[in-house]
């Protein structure tokens, strides 16, 4: 049976990062990276502009094999991993094989969550998580002139926008009440909405899609008020689950997601997780939660590899801070921390319905930021981001910030830890 | 990896003008919207001026964020480097930077970020007050990394040690073609003069007595310049070896303009014997000779009762070739004087004071040996000049906002004693000192 000291699974953000931190505290301990893509390592997030043509397929990797080679790493590509068997410090592979290790990390991402809608499975239909995906939709869109998106997330609105580009008439369907729900608020959903509709696109939020059969065009889509909707490319967009399903042993804790520690380790020793199949600590909540973005990957894989390897410099996992950054036809939102208003706390907005600038922060009672959200509105992410987990008190620069969160941002950062 | 160049800012000479955004602006793209510039300076003349700018992190994180492969660290110039064609807008960089160091520049609709224009950034020279600077960072490492260490590679010294830091260094730089000598303390304690016959350094080394040191070298170096052989004739000595015991022999070859460099380490102390005070000591400071508690006759003793001789300074008044004080908390500063004495001493009598904290006699964490350096130049409990005949004495790193001198005080142990009337003498000695320097400075150059 293959042995080696350190089995990376997944090659995405948590990943990569994860081989990094290995390899500043143990250059030479064997380290194999299984991934069940057959491409080189890329991240899911920059598949929409795949899909637009914006970024070609073969110029998104992230890694190359020499660097694989540089570091040591044997880079398995195209295996899946089939089964953990943590009792005996083993992964048996979708091939059959058998991997023994001393380490595991699991960062096997996400899938695209399915709905259980009737006759989905008799039609069509497209979805984005990988980079075949990317490519069989970018093909699709080009001769698309009615489509359909379920589901108003970040990938969705990504597709919508480029096939409304790509010149076919787009409609959305959403379960919320409105866009982007989780990641922006009412107001900024509501500034994305209109950038939808003045390009020609409908939304339908608050609508679900009870019935789905195949047509001439494609599918034809029943909503539940009855109403119906024909496409000739459809893509379901309603959100990830974790992939798991290789825990089968029934040893390793999980929830939505794995469940892991402070140092990203899971309930088994050996095991750690990181990245959108790990279920961590929230920053503002000691409940654990379910933070699938790409900087908290990279952050939850750094931790990893560093515990993984006995990094002595490991710092606990500070909690997942939400963030987000979304372009739209030409413009940007972005969200930074939490939407909810801590007890005792107060949210501050500031829109100007003539440029589309809008501003929310909301803050902790004792004067703590713990949200920032901004549309055409610039602040740096980074900045704030550090003001929420630094809990830095903000009473003597609260209104000058909200006035100019850009250079107020950067001041308190240069003195703060320049 | 080689040495990596560096936008540095000096917030206390900023005035606000702006002048690097427009430069910025302008060399970037092509207008003058200091809003457009990868340089940002803000704040306020009440407060002072910040920065935000790229500090081409070793570790960056835009880097590792990035969804895109967009943006790659260049080993080889240090600098990140943003690929236009592969960058898709998305600002996950900007999330990332927790340096405002990359954003987005409305002008363009993509982010923008510091290049240093290629190593000729715009910004520095178009600053009127010099509160830019370009320079080169880890130099000292690239270019000493290559001498020969020339002491054995296991030399006795307290675990923290800084001498053991500085001689190393200076023997480096000094190179084979040296005799050394190491009068009685640390730097013979730990190992130079060897063990069993054999010698722990490289090159031929002795041992003096505390009071002959100047006196032997100087002789040395005459016998070898009648036999047409050119050597460094190099001390290095302990305080108490030349401001007590061993300073007549040592003002006499200063007065007779021997050509030998003579390298004093100030630990403050007699530490290699069991940290007596010598007249180096600080006033205040305890040692096994100033002790706390019960003094004779009943009064309570409370460390050292008189202040610090100023070796350095009765140095200045020989008119030696060149003198100069030096910490390791600086060591361009160092080397740079390091290299001035050792062209010095081919002319002449060459003195080097470098003030040398000592963690175990000084009662501080062995991890902790840069700070108490640095923390006493910025205090000014001591002060970096040099001297020489032509230029007279001048400050080499001057201190214009001082911190409080309890900012050194609190970081050892040996002071932990001190009185409020205790701590206030020693600030006024401090302030006194310096304003004394400075007169000295501003005659000389007169």
């Amino acid at each position: 049976m293959e042995q080696t000291k350190y089995l990376v699974v997944g090659s995405s953000h948590a990943a990569l990062e994860a081989v990094t931190a290995i390899r500043m505290h143990d250059p030479e301990g064997s380290l194999t990276l299984l991934t069940r893509d057959p491409h080189l390592p890329y991240s899911p997030t920059v598949l929409p502009y795949v899909v637009s043509g914006r970024s070609a397929p073969d110029g998104i990797f992230l890694r190359d094999e020499k660097f694989f080679a540089r570091l040591g790493v044997q880079f398995k590509r195209g295996t899946a991993l089939k089964a953990l068997h943590p009792t005996r410090n083993a992964a048996e592979l979708a091939d059959g094989s058998e991997i023994a290790y001393e380490k595991i990390l699991l960062a096997t991402g996400a899938s695209p969550a399915i709905p259980p809608i009737p006759g989905l499975d008799q039609v069509a239909y497209h979805v984005l998580r990988t980079l075949d995906d990317a490519t069989k939709l970018n093909a699709a869109i080009r001769s698309s002139k009615q489509a359909v998106v379920l589901g108003a997330g970040l990938v969705g609105m990504h597709a919508a926008e480029n096939l409304v580009k790509a010149g076919a008439k787009v409609t959305i369907v959403e379960m919320a009440k409105q866009l982007t729900d989780g990641y922006f608020d009412a107001i900024a959903a509501g500034l994305i909405e209109k950038a939808f509709t003045d390009n020609g696109a409908t939304i339908l939020t608050g609508s679900r899609v009870v019935k789905l059969a195949p047509s001439a065009v494609g599918a034809t889509l029943t909503l539940e008020n009855g109403t119906t909707l024909e496409a000739d490319l459809l893509l379901v967009a309603t959100g990830v689950r974790p992939n798991m399903d290789y825990l089968t042993d029934g040893q390793v804790e999980h929830d939505r997601g794995i469940l892991v520690s402070d140092s990203m380790q899971t309930s088994v020793a050996n095991v750690w997780s990181a990245g959108d199949c790990a279920q961590a600590k929230g920053f503002f909540t000691a409940d654990k939660v379910m933070n699938a973005i790409l900087p908290d990957a990279t952050e939850q894989g750094r931790i990893a590899g560093m515990a993984m390897a006995g990094d002595p410099g490991l710092k606990q996992y500070p909690g997942g801070v939400p963030l987000n950054t979304y372009h739209f036809f030409g413009r940007h939102a972005i969200s930074v921390g939490s939407s909810k208003v801590p007890e005792g706390g107060e949210m501050v907005t500031r829109f100007d319905e003539a440029s589309g600038r809008y501003l929310k922060a909301i803050f902790s009672a004792d004067n703590r930021l713990t949200g920032i959200y901004g549309v055409n509105e610039f602040f740096d992410g980074g900045v704030m981001c550090q003001l929420i987990l630094r809990r830095v008190d903000l009473s003597a620069v609260r209104e000058r910030l909200l006035a100019n969160p850009l250079a107020v941002g950067r001041e308190l950062m240069s003195k703060l830890w320049r | 990896m080689g040495a990596y160049n560096t936008i540095s800012f000096d917030a206390n000479k900023c005035d606000g003008c702006g002048d690097c955004m427009t430069a910025c602006a302008t060399a970037k793209t092509g207008t003058d919207d200091k809003a457009r510039s990868r340089i940002q300076i803000v704040g306020s003349a009440d407060d002072g001026f910040e920065l935000a700018l790229c500090r081409q992190c070793g570790d960056p994180k835009c880097v590792t964020v990035c969804p895109a492969g967009a943006l790659t660290k260049d080993y080889a110039s240090g600098v990140i480097d943003w690929n236009g064609d592969k960058c898709v807008d998305c600002l996950l960089c900007t999330v990332g930077c927790a340096y405002a160091g990359i954003a987005l520049d409305e002008g363009s609709g993509h982010v923008a970020k510091c290049d240093t224009c290629d190593g000729a950034p715009a910004c520095v020279p178009a600053c009127p007050h010099d509160a830019l600077t370009y320079v080169t960072t880890s130099r000292i490492y690239n270019e000493v990394g290559d001498w020969e260490d020339l002491f054995a590679p296991g030399l006795a010294g307290c675990q923290g040690c800084n001498t053991e830091l500085l001689m190393r260094h200076t023997l480096r730089r000094v190179g084979p073609e040296t005799v050394l000598a190491t009068p009685p303390g640390c730097v013979p304690g730990m190992g130079s003069v060897g063990f069993n016959g054999t010698t722990g350094t490289k090159i031929p080394v002795f041992h003096p007595l505390l009071t002959n040191t100047a006196a032997m070298l100087a002789g040395i170096k005459r016998q070898y310049k009648r036999v047409g052989r050119e050597v460094n004739a190099l001390a290095i000595a302990g305080d108490g070896g030349a401001s007590d015991v061993g300073f007549q022999s040592l003002s006499g070859a200063a007065e007779r303009n021997e050509q030998i460099l003579f390298m004093v380490v100030d630990n403050e102390g007699y530490m290699n014997t069991g940290m007596q005070r010598s007249s180096c000591t600080p006033y205040g400071a305890w040692t096994s000779t100033t002790p706390i508690g019960v003094g004779s006759g009943g009064l309570p003793s409370q460390g050292k009762t008189q202040d610090a001789k100023n070796l350095p300074l009765i140095m200045v008044n020989h008119r030696c070739e060149y003198v100069a004080t030096a910490s390791t908390a600086y060591m361009e500063d160092l080397y740079d004087k390091l290299d001035k004495a050792i062209q010095a001493s081919k002319r002449g009598f060459a003195y080097l004071h470098v003030y040398s904290p000592c963690t175990t006699g000084w009662r501080f964490p062995t991890d902790q040996n840069m700070e108490v350096a640095r923390k006493a130049v910025e205090t000014n409990f001591v002060m970096l000049w040099e001297y020489n005949r032509t230029d007279g004495l001048r400050f080499t790193r001057p201190v214009d906002d001082p911190l409080p001198v309890t900012e050194y005080l609190r970081a050892m142990g040996r002071f932990r004693h001190l009185s409020p009337d205790q701590i206030s003498h020693i600030q006024a000695k401090v302030v006194e000192n310096l304003a004394f320097v400075k007169q000295m400075a501003q005659r000389q150059s007169a």
